[in-house]
């Protein structure tokens, strides 16, 4: 193997050239995808997702339908392209199982399904890129998707990776972080300040936890910042094309491609 | 056919009995049913009771060539399928979400936490490593499968004992029990896992290991799994209702004291059990 890439070097740099508790950029774009209800492309730095919701629609089996709420199912595919070794993971694989339960019931009492009863709520996601925190990136991927179909939530759920690097603390993990450190990731509904998901798979020292815990609980409203911004700008968006095209001829229509 | 949900009445009477901190099975909300484990007479044979819940524990061992990517390392595989023995709820075939959430969280716990040392399975590099195979086989259901089935699954890797092997050379001497007492496996620490349970009113305390109609009724569960060193091995909130941070913190905080009393109570069963044994050393 090559020499160690330090985690945090002397000079207090990550590996990527960020500070402990700087995120990386985070991209979205909510145009519409095909003939997808809702959409939402995210990026965190070089973790690339897609997700697409469709509906309220009716279920495809009638064994699925609730009569008083609405059901939700989650798809998750990963491209075999999007990790360093390429290989195809079979639909059973217990790991994208649990992604998809765990995203499911992240979002279930989040969405105000008692207002959709017997219908269906299918999210599709495609993981197009990974680089560490992949949940993050679902999770707030399926938020602005579900955002953009219209669907009624009761709040945004803002998910943050973060881990510990000796004592230190970091957000916000790449791949190669992931696989080094302790790490956990978190999502937060930011008007309550509540947690709604947290998982953590490696050995960590309860005080050590409790440190990383409250920053990622804290982070959660950076992200919300910028999924706000994207969700409003959109909006902002559609009405100036709305205005336009119902202000008399020839007055600025212009194909804003939004 | 799965069968049909908790009736209104019954539904409502556990959410009012617990809104004024009573359990149905008159526990306080922070107690769990007494463990129980019960050894086999061979080593590694484990069952292990949680109240009506039941878990049985069996732990193998048989000699492999080591994956080539790693030479120098043993494998752990977990075997663990629900059958509809446990509960009706549980169907053969396609597994559904909770079992898939109860396989992958004993992975979790047992394996990917290294609470094995797989280095020390190694016989001879890239030739012969140990296979540990723990088979575990859900006996009940009366709530909380995932912690008893975690504390089989520990306590009979604790329990086991592989034969005693010689390296001559190239060539590998097994040693029978009865010629050379055979070694235990060299564990790291012993992680248990605690499932807390919620319930969809905010005001209604968490309950730890949810008897069965408590799960059912649950509006999520936190599953923490941690050692007696004080070590979060795994933490686990899928969704449900949303918490306050305080709240996850003072279940991590019970959990670290349960723990240390599981911990001690491990210990002190196979102490037991293994005094009991007549070993013959020639």
């Amino acid at each position: 193997m090559a020499s160690r890439i330090e985690i945090l070097n002397e000079g207090g740099f990550r590996s990527d050239g960020r500070r402990q508790f700087e995120l990386r950029t985070i991209e979205i774009d909510l145009a519409q995808q095909g003939q997808a209800d809702g959409s939402a492309v995210i990026a965190h730095g070089l973790t690339h997702v897609l997700v697409s919701v469709f509906g309220p629609r009716e279920a495809r089996m009638r064994s699925h339908t609730m009569h008083d709420r609405a059901n939700i199912n989650v798809e998750i595919s990963l491209a075999a392209f999007s990790t360093g070794d390429r290989r195809k993971r079979s639909r059973g694989d217990k790991r994208i199982l649990e992604f998809a339960s765990t995203i499911k019931s992240t979002f279930e009492p989040v969405i105000q399904t008692t207002l959709y009863p017997r219908s269906q709520i299918d999210i599709f996601v495609q993981v197009v890129q990974q680089d560490g925190g992949l949940l993050q990136a679902c999770i707030n991927g399926t938020t602005l998707a579900l955002i953009t179909a219209g669907i009624a939530m009761l709040d945004f759920v803002c998910a943050i990776s973060g881990g510990v690097h000796s004592t230190s603390p970091l957000l916000d993990l790449t791949n190669l972080e992931e696989n080094d450190v302790p790490n956990m990731t978190v999502a937060v509904m930011p008007k309550t300040q509540k947690v709604s998901l947290l998982t953590m798979d490696t050995r960590l020292h309860v005080e050590r936890f409790e440190e990383i815990f409250r920053l990622a609980v804290e982070a959660g409203s950076t992200i919300l910042v910028e999924m706000k911004a994207a969700v409003l700008g959109r909006s902002s968006r559609l009405i100036e094309s709305v205005d336009s095209s119902t202000q008399p001829h020839g007055l600025g229509v212009e194909n804003d491609n939004s | 056919m799965r069968p049909p949900s908790p009736s209104i009445p019954e539904k409502e009477f556990l959410f009012s009995s617990l809104k004024e901190s009573l359990r149905l099975d008159g526990r306080t909300m922070l107690e769990m049913r007494t463990p129980s484990l019960t050894f086999g007479s061979d080593l590694g044979w484990v069952e292990c009771a949680l109240g009506k819940t039941k878990v049985l524990a069996q732990v193998e061992a048989k000699m492999v060539k080591p994956q080539p990517e790693r030479p120098f390392e043993g494998t752990i595989s977990i075997h663990s399928e629900i059958s509809p023995m446990a509960s009706s709820d549980y169907e053969p075939g396609r597994p559904s979400e909770d079992e898939v959430t109860i396989t992958r969280m004993l992975d979790k716990v047992i394996r990917r936490s290294d609470a094995v040392d797989k280095e020390s399975l190694c016989i001879l590099a890239g030739q012969r490593v140990w296979h540990i195979r723990l088979t575990l086989h859900f006996l009940t259901d009366a709530g909380n499968l995932l912690d008893c089935a975690c504390l089989a699954g520990i306590v009979a890797l604790k329990h086991f004992r592989r034969p005693e092997v010689e390296v001559i050379g190239d060539d590998v001497i097994v040693h029978l029990p009865s010629e050379r007492a055979p070694m235990p496996l060299a564990i790291h620490h012993t992680p248990f896992c605690f499932t807390f349970a919620f319930f969809p009113d905010a005001s209604t305390p968490p309950v730890l290991d949810p008897s069965h109609l408590e799960q059912r009724l649950s509006a999520g569960v936190v599953s923490i799994s941690l050692n007696a060193q004080k070590e979060i091995c795994v933490l686990q909130k899928l969704g449900g209702v949303p918490l306050g941070a305080d709240d996850i913190l003072r279940l991590v905080d019970v959990s670290v004291t349960k723990a240390k009393e599981m911990h001690s109570f491990v210990e002190a069963s196979l102490m037991e059990d293994w005094n009991g044994r007549n070993i013959e050393v020639r």
